[in-house]
């Protein structure tokens, strides 16, 4: 037996019934099931094995997908910010650096809050530690723009927690997709650090480190640009004032929230979600054909009164958080239908009215997080029509088997 | 035409036995357990120390007298083991080896009733199941249609026909005879494409092809026949059928047993001959692989039987015992992160998923019990026309309005079992079928 595992058996004792750490049981108890694989075996009634994957292993592995995007996210923070001050050097490592630096005090944070309560309420339902923010924690820094002040994603965060997740009854309960509300919450409650000219490019020096951006960049996201622009055609341009492309979009080089900007990443993190079975594909691809069918007859009837719809289907879908949206919010299993059937409808629905809202109503340059949400509230009914019509087949078979 | 089924799983596990007979065990004694007959309620049929031959009644059916269990020797009663509210959890007999046995008229009168009635005071009737609840039949009640499975698709299960011969075939013939006495129905023959005895006179035999759960009653019935509120359906195993061939031919209770001894903690798997309710100990006697963990010999297999002791007996309707790891004194640090390939997985997670190599698990649950969170899991093992998610919500709720319209009156807890396997978040599958089919029982009755 190892020494760790010794440790931990000799300090349970303080953590049960009785002893004075009790307040702490389901944190120890959390990293007790974290470090090692739990002791339980079947009881009577039961299957006698069960399958090596559990909760843990599923979450780990979206997290795993979200790693290309999150060190893209990195290396992008870093290129934006540098571009800003006028650079024309791009060391690697130092951009790198500046981005971790960036984004790390915005995942402490979240984790901080978000597992704290979920720590709290966990001792209070007497419950064990889930670990369903695990992915959620990481999720909201990465949706969310880099210059968001550390106090707003703590409020964020907890509101969603609480009011999103624990209230409807904790991890697998909830309605809506937690760390898409606590986006939400925030476009909401703080639209003017949500958006606009500066929210999207870290300004400032991170601890020191790195140079300081003059007043003046301007860095709107290319969706940004396109709800603002009037006559014909699109004009997108990034920070140095150079044209903005598809490939740029798909490259991911461009301003955009954190994680979302690059679908070469975001492709490689869908590719491990399907590969693994972990996310469904009917989903993904259905929201893709759903953006496309859209994009299409947006850009079909393509008008200056509504700039979007000028975007052609393709870049309707390597443009803003769609790609990440459907890849890694539309698929979370607990927010999406559950049924074979629902997924497609589901899916299909969040592409074509993502594209809606893009185009259509200019007060949002980014449709994608209002059509999961939207489509969320509507999942449960699209399971239920697919339920009743698996019911009505039954009650079918049984008129026709009594003739 | 075979009937396919795409969804299922074969669980690739170590210790497989051949099938043919590699030993024959005489027992000094053996038990019946209540409990293995759902819907039973045993009222001792005698006295402890008193004698009885092979087929004599041990216990009767408190609601319906006529249903009989009988005892697998002759002998005496030994005792009658009660646990709590002095339930019964065991009839354990003394065998004195003299292998006396009851003889019964085969003769009957005509009309199922009469049919129904013989296999009830015959001991045979308790030895199948209905659809819907899955309960021993009720002998007063005449079967829609009459199913056996031919099939054994549970993992290390060998397969009963296989072991049987050709010669079986006159037992078949006279069985589906007499079942089909029993019933204005049809009589299935659900059989795998290895069936050796072709066509059989009386009885519809439809051949399945597919992973396990192919062999479960319930999928066999779905695809044939569906069970719809207000039908009531038996189902019985290859091996019950020849029982009920031998008391046709006979008139006598067939109580052999033959028993396959598998899994990866067994040193020598094979197939023993011996009776029902036999005592464990005598039949993994000196063939457990010597080891320095704990070991769980189990009386069925991995996804639907029961754990016992070495001082336990085989369970019906199990003719299988398993021994795998208990794994209660394993530590395994970060499990979840575990890339080893020797972690038995039916998810891409794992690079075991992808290698063509047994297993060797043990009976931990892998991880902690969660909510419902993965969607879609139990479908794909469930190759019938219902929605298992919704289904089980529904018992969970107690909703009888929904589990019926859900169909609950076509599945067992067996049907759940390798969704239990498979389930990310560890939920007892099975219990909570178990457990609705009781409730809805109860309520309607």
């Amino acid at each position: 037996m190892s020494k760790l595992r010794k440790y931990l058996d000799r300090i349970r004792p303080h953590f049960e019934e009785g002893g004075k750490l009790h307040a702490f049981h389901s944190v120890f108890d959390g990293f007790d099931t974290f470090l090692y694989t739990p002791r339980t075996t079947s009881g009577a009634g039961e299957v006698h094995i069960h399958d090596s994957i559990d909760s843990k292993r599923t979450m780990i592995i979206v997290v795993l997908a979200l790693m290309p995007c999150f060190f893209f996210g990195m290396y992008n923070t870093g290129y934006q910010h540098w571009m800003a001050c006028g650079e024309t050097v791009f060391p690697f490592w130092q951009l790198m650096l500046y981005g971790l630096l960036t984004i790390l005090p915005r995942v402490a944070v979240t984790y901080l809050v978000g597992l704290g309560i979920e720590f709290v309420v966990a001792q209070w339902r007497k419950e064990e530690i889930q670990e369903g923010f695990l992915v959620t924690g990481i999720l909201i820094p990465m949706i969310c723009p880099v210059e968001t002040p550390l106090w707003m994603l703590a409020v964020a965060t907890a509101f969603s927690v609480i009011f999103v997740k624990e209230v409807f009854g904790g991890t697998g309960y909830n309605i809506f997709n937690v760390a898409l509300v606590a986006r939400a919450f925030l476009f909401f409650a703080y639209p003017a650090h949500m958006s606009g000219d500066k929210a999207f490019v870290s300004a400032g020096s991170v601890f020191g480190y790195g140079p300081v951006a003059p007043d003046s960049f301007s860095c709107a996201t290319p969706l940004g640009q396109i709800a603002a622009s009037t006559g014909n055609g699109l004009h997108l341009t990034g920070i140095d004032g150079s044209a903005i492309g598809s490939w740029d979009a798909f490259l991911g080089l461009i301003p955009g929230s954190f994680g979302e900007t690059s679908v070469i990443c975001i492709l490689i993190g869908a590719a491990i979600l399907l590969l693994t079975g972990i996310g469904s594909w009917r989903i993904m691809l259905s929201a893709v054909a759903g953006a496309l069918l859209m994009g299409w007859i947006a850009n079909s009837c393509a008008t200056p009164l509504y700039p979007a719809s000028y975007l052609t289907p393709v870049d309707q879908l390597l443009y803003g958080g769609f790609a990440f949206a459907v890849v890694f919010m539309a698929t979370d299993p607990v927010t999406a239908s559950r049924t074979n059937t629902g997924k497609l409808l589901y899916g299909f629905l969040i592409g074509v009215v993502a594209v809606l809202i893009r185009t259509y109503n200019n007060g949002y340059p980014e449709g994608a997080m209002l059509a999961v949400l939207l489509m969320n509230a509507f999942a449960p009914l699209i399971d239920y029509c697919v339920v009743q019509r698996n019911i009505s087949r039954r009650l079918n078979r049984a008129k026709t088997q009594v003739r | 035409m075979p009937i396919k089924l795409k969804k299922g799983l074969n669980l690739q596990i170590a210790g497989a036995a051949e099938a043919k007979i590699s030993g024959e065990i005489a027992v000094s004694h053996c038990a019946i357990a209540p409990d293995d007959y759902p819907g039973f309620q045993a009222r001792p049929a005698l006295k402890e120390g008193e004698h009885l031959d092979v087929g004599d009644p041990v216990a009767y059916d408190k609601l319906h007298p006529a249903l009989k269990l009988v005892s697998p020797v002759s002998g005496t009663l030994k005792s009658i083991v009660r646990g709590e509210r002095r339930k019964i959890l065991n009839f354990v007999i003394e065998s004195d080896n003299a292998g006396t046995v009851r003889k019964h008229a085969t003769e009957t009168g005509n009309g199922c009733g009469a049919v129904i009635g013989m296999l009830a005071e015959s001991g045979l009737l308790a030895l199948m199941r209905t659809r819907p609840y899955d309960i021993v039949p009720d002998p007063e009640a005449v079967p829609r249609d009459i199913f056996v499975s031919c099939i054994d698709s549970a993992p290390l299960a060998v397969s009963a026909v296989a072991l049987a011969g050709k010669d079986a075939a006159d037992k078949i013939r006279s069985a589906v005879k007499l079942l089909g006495a029993a019933t204005a129905g049809k009589v299935y023959l659900c059989v795998d494409s290895e069936w050796p005895y072709g066509r059989i006179e009386g009885a519809e035999t439809i051949t399945f092809e597919g992973r396990h759960p192919v062999g479960n009653a319930s999928v066999q019935i779905e695809a044939v026949a569906p069970v719809n509120k207000g039908d009531m359906v038996w189902t019985l195993g290859f091996d019950t059928l020849l029982r009920i061939g031998y008391f046709a031919i006979t008139g006598t209770f067939d109580p052999v047993a033959c028993v396959a001894v598998t899994g990866p903690e067994v040193k020598n798997p094979g197939v023993l001959r011996t009776v029902i309710g036999a005592p464990v100990e005598a039949l993994v006697k000196g063939n457990l692989m010597p080891s320095d963990h704990h070991q769980r010999i189990i009386s069925g297999t991995v996804l639907t039987g029961e754990k016992v002791g070495t001082d336990g007996y085989l369970h019906y309707p199990y003719r299988q015992i398993t021994v795998i790891a208990e794994g209660d004194d394993k530590d395994e640090f970060l499990g979840w992160a575990s890339l080893s390939p020797s972690k038995m997985s039916a998810s891409k997670t794992f690079p075991g998923h992808f290698l063509k190599r047994l297993f060797k698990p043990d009976a931990r649950i892998q991880g902690g019990r969660r909510a419902m969170i993965m969607s879609g899991q139990y479908d794909k093992t469930i190759p019938m026309d219902i929605m298992p998610e919704y289904l089980i919500k529904a018992i969970m709720g107690r909703d009888i309005e929904a589990m019926e319209k859900l169909g609950i009156y076509e599945v067992a807890p067996e049907d759940f079992a390798l969704a239990e396997y498979a389930d990310t978040s560890k939920l007892p599958l099975q219990k909570i079928v178990r457990e609705g089919l009781d409730y809805i029982r109860k309520e309607l009755q």
